[in-house]
C-alpha cells in the first residue's frame, strides 16, 4: 500500500510538471466568483469567502438562490445562470483552494 | 525570471529564430522552453490576465506592458468628482504583480508584428511571444465630435479615463456658483461604462444638493434608453427631485459640436451653455490594437468567445472595453472575468489542447448617493460567436424594496472595488 502512494505521488509530481498539462484551470464559471468574493483573507468584506469552503455548503446556498428560497441582493440572479452539473463544479474547485 | 526576453532589435533576429524553431517541432512534454505571452495593458483585464496565467501555469513567462507606474481606476471614480473619496484611493502600482513573477516593463509598446509576433516598444527594444494579449481599454473618438480635442477637453473635461481629468471636473464643479448649470453630453452606445453617466449624474446632484442647491443638471443623451433606467429615473426622483433633466436622442439630445470658448454644447434642437460642461465622446479600442490589425471597421475588436483570439491577427488575443463581447458590458468586471477565463485559454493552447467554452459573470453596482446602490448583473456563454445572456438569468436589481435594501448594495459595491483591487493589484 505504502509503495501505490508513493506511486501516485510521483505520478502526481510528474503530470503537475508537464506543459501539457495546464496546471490548474478553473471550471467554467468559477473564476469570475472573486471579483466579489475575496480570493484572500484581505481585505475585509461583508461577502462571504468562498475559497476552502464546503463544497456541499455552496452547492446548497447557490441551488437556494437560485429557486429563490434564499433572499439575497444580486446571487438570486447570477445563480440562475448555472446547471447543477456547472454548481457541482464550481464548488468543488472554490472547495479544493485555500 | 527578470527580463530575459526582452531583446534589442539586433539580438532580437537571432532569438526570434530560434522561437520559431521551437515552436514548429512536436511537443515533448519535457523539453519544452517556457512558452511567453506579453500582456499589453496594465488596467482590470490586463493586469488580472497576467496575474491569472501564472496561477494558471506558473511556468509561462508573463511579461506585462504598461507605460504608467502607477494605475488610476475608472470605478468610483464619480465619487471622486464628487468630493466623496480622494484620488489616491483609486490609484495602484505594479509591484506585487512583479513580486509574482510577471516581468512588468513600463513601455508604451507601438508596434506588433502578428507574423513574427513581436511587440515593438517605445524605447526601441522588442519582446517576442507565443501569444499576446491585448487589453488597451479605450481610445476616445475625439474627430467624432467637431469642436472637442484634447485642448478643448482641459475646459469641458470627459472625465472619462480617471486622473487629472477627474479632478478637473471636481474643481470646476467646486468654482461653479450656486444656481449654475452642470452639462453633461453621453455618447451613443457602445462606451464603456454603460451606467457611468447616470451614476455620475447622480453623484453631482448629491454635491449639488448638498453645496449649491439651486443649481441644475441636464443629460444630452445621443441615447433613447440606457442602463439601469428605471432604477436611475426613480433614483433622481426621490434624491434630486426636479434637479435633473434628461433629454433623450428622440428629444433632441444627441449633442452634434461642442464650442469650448464659450462652454456651449450645441444639438439639433438649440444650444445649451453650461458653467460646467462634461463632454463624453464617443470611442473606440485602444490604438494599439487597431496597430495589431485586431479592429473592425467599427473601431473594435471581434474576437472568437472561447478563447478570445481576434478574428483577424492570429495569436492574438483581446479582452476587456476593447474587445466586442456580445451581451457582456464594457466594465471592469467583465474585463476581470474575461482575463482570468482568457488566461485559462491560452495556457490551454500552449498546452496544445482545445480550451473549453467559458461562462462568465458581470456585476456592475452604481451609486445614486452614498448608501443607495443597485446592480445590473449578467451570466454569459458563446453563442453564434459572441457573448450571450444565459436566459432566466441576470437583470437589474428589483424597482420596489426598501432603502435598506439599496443600502446593502451600495456596501457590496465598496467591498467589490475592495476585493478586485485587491485581486488585481494587492
Amino acid at each position: 500500500m505504502k509503495t501505490f502512494c508513493v506511486a501516485i505521488g510521483i505520478a502526481t509530481v510528474a503530470a503537475s510538471s508537464s506543459p501539457l498539462l495546464a496546471a490548474s484551470v478553473p471550471p467554467p464559471g468559477a473564476a469570475a466568483c472573486s471579483g466579489c468574493h475575496a480570493a484572500g483573507t484581505v481585505p475585509a468584506s461583508p461577502v462571504s469567502r468562498l475559497y476552502g469552503r464546503d463544497a456541499g455548503d455552496i452547492m446548497t446556498a447557490m441551488t437556494g438562490f437560485r429557486d429563490g428560497s434564499l433572499p439575497a441582493t444580486v446571487m438570486t440572479r447570477i445563480a440562475k445562470g448555472f446547471s447543477d452539473d456547472e454548481l457541482r463544479a464550481i464548488a468543488a474547485w472554490l472547495a479544493a483552494q485555500k | 525570471m527578470g527580463i530575459n526576453h526582452r531583446m534589442s532589435r539586433r539580438e532580437f533576429v537571432g532569438g526570434g529564430a530560434a522561437a520559431v524553431t521551437a515552436l514548429t517541432l512536436p511537443l515533448p512534454a519535457f523539453a519544452q522552453a517556457a512558452a511567453r505571452v506579453v500582456v499589453i495593458g496594465g488596467g482590470f483585464g490586463g493586469a488580472s490576465c497576467a496575474r491569472a496565467l501564472k496561477q494558471v501555469d506558473p511556468k509561462l513567462q508573463v511579461t506585462l506592458v504598461e507605460p504608467n507606474r502607477t494605475f488610476t481606476a475608472c470605478p468610483f471614480s464619480n465619487n471622486v468628482i464628487a468630493g466623496l473619496r480622494s484620488l489616491e484611493e483609486q490609484q495602484f502600482g505594479y509591484d506585487k504583480i512583479a513580486a509574482g513573477g510577471v516581468t512588468v516593463v513600463a513601455q508604451a509598446a507601438t508596434a506588433i508584428d502578428a507574423n513574427a509576433r513581436t511587440v515593438g516598444l517605445a524605447d526601441g527594444t522588442s519582446l517576442a511571444y507565443d501569444r499576446l494579449v491585448l487589453s488597451p481599454g479605450v481610445d476616445l473618438r475625439f474627430e467624432a465630435l467637431p469642436g472637442y480635442d484634447e485642448t478643448a477637453a482641459a475646459k469641458m473635461p470627459h472625465a472619462w479615463k480617471a486622473g487629472e481629468q477627474t479632478l478637473l471636473l471636481r474643481k470646476q464643479l467646486e468654482a461653479m456658483d450656486d444656481g449654475g448649470l452642470v452639462v453633461i453630453a453621453a455618447p451613443a452606445n457602445p462606451f464603456r461604462c454603460p451606467p457611468g453617466p447616470y451614476e455620475r449624474a447622480c453623484l453631482i446632484a448629491h454635491y449639488l444638493k448638498t453645496k449649491k442647491p439651486r443649481s441644475k443638471l441636464i443629460i444630452l443623451d445621443a441615447k433613447d434608453t440606457f442602463s439601469k433606467q428605471r432604477l436611475f429615473q426613480n433614483a433622481w426622483k426621490e434624491l434630486y427631485p426636479g434637479m435633473i433633466e434628461w433629454v433623450s436622442l428622440s428629444q433632441g439630445g444627441k449633442v452634434n459640436s461642442v464650442d469650448p470658448a464659450t462652454n456651449t454644447l450645441i444639438t439639433d434642437f438649440g444650444n445649451h451653455t453650461a458653467q460646467v460642461a462634461n463632454v463624453i465622446p464617443p470611442q473606440r479600442a485602444g490604438r494599439i490594437a487597431t496597430i495589431a490589425g485586431a479592429t473592425d471597421n467599427t473601431g473594435w475588436c471581434a474576437i472568437d468567445p472561447v478563447t478570445f483570439e481576434s478574428k483577424s491577427a492570429p495569436n492574438i488575443h483581446v479582452i476587456g472595453d476593447a474587445c466586442i463581447a456580445g451581451s457582456m458590458p464594457k466594465s471592469a468586471f467583465s474585463a476581470n472575468s474575461q482575463a482570468k477565463a482568457c488566461a485559462s485559454a491560452v495556457a490551454t493552447l500552449i498546452a496544445g489542447r482545445a480550451p473549453e467554452a467559458p461562462k462568465l459573470i458581470n456585476t456592475c453596482y452604481s451609486l445614486a448617493a452614498p448608501g443607495y446602490g443597485f446592480s445590473v448583473a449578467g451570466v454569459y456563454q458563446p453563442k453564434n460567436g459572441l457573448f450571450t445572456d444565459v436566459e432566466g438569468a441576470g437583470g437589474v436589481s428589483p424597482a420596489d424594496v426598501p432603502r435598506d435594501f439599496r443600502a446593502r448594495e451600495a456596501d457590496y459595491a465598496n467591498s467589490w472595488f475592495a476585493t478586485i483591487t485587491a485581486e488585481v493589484f494587492g
